[in-house]
């Protein structure tokens, strides 16, 4: 249930992420004072930084007056916000109804054995998130993945899925 | 003589299907040859089987291929745009003479999808050109009054489209009847269903005629402000929306004393969800726009009386927004024509699954289950056998093969515990375990529970805790009547409907398959060979060649035998993972 993500993020360990907090002044301008601002402003500070820093709640929390317990409350409900940093590129997996019953499964297995990581984890480079989706909405292309914002790809298997990762390391590589 | 015509879908499944390479590849050839045909771009007309989808408009009406690849692209340049030759192997659909996938649209009628796949969605021209934003017009002109609108609305039968069923011409009447100098409308789109796409395909096809229904709604209800509230998952979707709400800001059908109706003041605006399935309940998804957790509300006092920031408000799904301007324009009797007694008009479902014509279509009411899937959806893959369609996703439920027969209608489908739902269609076939698709939606539901009524919260967990025992061949004498126990007081204890609905997938695959519930927990069987645990590889020593590939591949070293020599899978340190099933070229290894 979505109560219990909240245990999830307690890491004590975390490093502390060194952001540029500036950045933020355009967007807490835009929506301070106004009400429901909330999710705008913390899905605006996710697309600034690719997840939301400690000193990031800290500061929309100082300027807009929003208590920090109420932010987190509302970043800790929604699938959608990251409290940690993400990989250059986020692989969503879809596990919609039509994708499960064309074994979805398979593709986040053969993913996680790509990549060497779990569901939600990062790759050590940093280059991959692996997670996995309710539904994409492209349910008769199933199985379904989506990298980045709009770059999906239907009718997978896992080898198909994996190489499609691969391509997209080997681009990288060679771009350095 | 008019231009050719070449259109591109490019909704999102078009999109994922590659369609975007295909539209490069096709501007790149009219550049290149700098040839003489007009080059646009579509969304979805509901084939997704078939995508990429390239149509081609000449003198001689239409012609859409499917599966185009590149070198299709060419093709169809060279020899049709060029040649006029159409090139019939790749066609699908065509007005001059018939095709294999004829079925596909000879059953439908397009009211609410009535643009989609026809106009470029960007363009408010082409929304125009095809009577768009004449119903609007037409209610300015005539001097319509609000009460007018709601009783044409009440005539047409039109009933909620996102699952509940309620009358959207009552709702609106509510909505009016509370007096306030503040109202909101609503536009639900934050299709969470997973399986269903149809909002989705929707407003990137089509999302001036959602705005439109928006306006009239908001014209009949006095509403002051609109928000669309749409799924974040849906980028396309909102890149859409917002290109068409500045189009209509610009053609006045947006802003103050709009089309001239003195002191309609009205605007619309997008807010992203976030990702939680519980927002589309009503009151979550209102405590969502005000910025809080998403978690429903009682009600009374219901939304038409205090809504957003407390004020009344009226929430619509994208599909019954879709309808309005069509049934406003063409009066109630073109669209209660369709229908049956109390279900009128059309609806629109997304095909999925183990279906041969997966995607969108759109069937008057009263059409039975069995025409849709076998006639428009074409059967099933592998031409295997039908088992089942789950409507109404995490809310609904299966309908068996012994029920094929029933009516789309609203009190049709609820009599066989599942419920219409937003219209998400996925079929079955005889590999699909149902104690499986039990699981699996208890597993959305309970990870989707907002948490604040104690049964949906702990009460799901404990039922997906049950069922994930008997998916692994743990299941207990007993489980069965824990199941029905939980679901009951779920049902019974929750507020809102995410948890009064959660255990009905569970309840109708108890009803319909409750033999494969024992299977599992008696014979520690799976019926449809789909639970892992539950299965034995064997190798067959006739068929076994000794290629070694799946004892190297194996990871626990469970399989033994000599090069060239037939195999052995050692069954006490078998863990089941199917990865040597999945590796043997020589169909050498069984499943039972």
């Amino acid at each position: 249930m979505r109560v219990q993500r909240l245990a999830l993020q307690l890491d004590k360990n975390k490093i502390a992420e060194e952001v540029d907090l500036n950045l933020l002044n355009p967007l807490i301008e835009k929506y301070k004072g106004k009400k429901g601002n909330l999710i705008p402003l913390l899905q605006g500070a996710q697309h600034i930084y690719g997840f939301i820093p400690d000193s990031v709640f800290r500061k929309i929390s100082d300027e807009t007056g929003v208590s920090l317990s109420d932010m987190y409350g509302v970043a800790t409900f929604y699938a959608q916000f990251r409290l940690k940093p993400a990989g250059k590129h986020i692989i969503k997996v879809c596990h919609g109804t039509a994708c499960h019953v064309q074994n979805a499964t398979a593709i986040s297995e053969a993913l996680k054995e790509a990549l060497g990581v779990e569901e939600g984890e990062t790759t050590p480079d940093k280059m991959f998130t692996l997670e996995s989706v309710a539904c994409l909405g492209c349910c008769s292309l199933a199985p379904v993945m989506m990298i980045g914002e709009n770059d999906t790809h239907g009718k997978l298997t896992g080898a198909s899925a994996v190489k499609v990762v691969k391509d997209i390391k080997t681009k990288e590589i060679e771009h350095g | 003589m008019q231009k050719t015509q070449v259109i591109v879908g490019l909704g999102s499944c078009g999109v994922a299907a590659g369609a975007g390479k295909i539209y490069e590849t096709l501007k790149s050839l009219k550049n290149a040859d700098k040839l003489d045909f007009e080059l646009k771009k579509t969304s979805c007309v509901g084939m997704c089987f078939r995508e990429p989808l390239v149509e081609v408009i000449d003198e001689n009406g239409s012609f859409l291929y499917g599966e185009v690849t590149d070198d299709i692209a060419v093709e169809i340049v060279q020899q049709h745009v060029i040649g006029f030759n159409p090139v019939r192997d790749y066609i699908v659909k065509a007005d001059l003479f018939e095709t294999p996938d004829k079925d596909f649209f000879a059953g439908q009628i397009k009211i609410a999808l009535r643009n989609c796949g026809y106009i470029d969605p960007e363009s408010i021209e082409e929304y125009e050109a095809r009577n768009g934003y004449k119903a609007i017009k037409m209610v300015a002109e005539k001097g319509l009054t609000h009460e007018a609108v709601i009783l044409t609305i009440l005539d047409s039968g039109l009933r909620g489209r996102g699952g509940g069923g309620f009358s959207t011409g009552m709702k609106w009447r509510f909505a009016r009847n509370n007096a306030s100098a503040e109202k909101y409308i609503i536009c639900n789109a934050d299709e969470g269903d997973p399986g269903a796409f149809m909002d989705r395909s929707l407003i990137e096809g089509d999302p001036h005629s959602v705005l439109e229904g928006m306006i009239i709604g908001a014209y009949a209800i006095g509403a002051t402000g609109g928000i669309i509230y749409c799924r974040a998952e849906y980028p396309l979707a909102i890149k859409r929306l917002e290109i068409a709400l500045k189009q209509a800001r610009t053609k006045g059908y947006l802003g103050k004393n709009i089309l001239g109706i003195e002191g309609f003041n009205f605007d619309i605006y997008v807010k992203e969800g976030a990702g939680a399935f519980v927002c589309g309940e009503e009151t979550a998804l209102i405590a969502s726009i005000e910025g809080e957790r998403g978690m429903p509300r009682k009600r009374p006092p219901f939304p038409a009386e205090k809504g957003l920031w407390g004020k009344p408000s009226n929430i619509n799904n994208v599909e019954t927004f879709a309808n309005v301007p069509y049934i406003v324009l063409n009066g109630a009797g073109s669209f209660n024509k369709y229908g049956t007694e109390k279900s009128k008009g059309t609806k629109v479902f997304a095909l999925a699954g183990k279906i041969k014509h997966g995607g969108l279509v759109e069937v008057p009411m009263g059409i039975t289950i069995r025409e849709i899937i076998f006639k428009l959806g074409g059967g099933i893959q592998k031409n295997k056998e039908f088992k089942a369609v789950q409507l109404g996703g995490p809310s609904g439920g299966c309908i068996p093969k012994h029920l094929i027969d029933t009516q789309v209608d609203y009190d049709q489908v609820n009599a066989t515990g599942a419920i219409m739902g937003s219209g998400g269609m996925v079929v079955m076939d005889e590999t699909t375990c149902m104690v499986d698709m039990a699981r699996f939606f208890l597993d959305f539901t309970q990870k989707e529970s907002c948490g604040k009524c104690t049964f949906c919260r702990i009460g799901t967990k404990r039922m997906l805790e049950i069922l994930i025992r008997i998916t692994e061949g743990k299941g207990e004498d007993g489980d069965i009547e824990k199941l029905e126990d939980l679901a009951q007081q779920i049902k019974d204890s929750s507020l809102c409907g995410l948890g009064q609905t959660a255990p009905n997938p569970v309840l109708t695959a108890l009803k319909y398959f409750r033999h494969e519930f024992e299977a599992h927990i008696y014979d520690k069987k799976c019926p449809a060979l789909n639970c892992k645990p539950l299965l034995t590889y064997t190798i067959l020593p006739n068929k076994c060649t000794g290629c070694r590939v799946c004892a190297i591949k194996c990871p626990v070293q469970a399989i033994s035998g000599e090069k060239k020599l037939p195999h052995l899978i050692s069954q006490e340190t078998c863990i089941k993972c199917g990865d040597c099933y999945s590796r043997c070229k020589f169909e050498a290894i069984t499943v039972s």
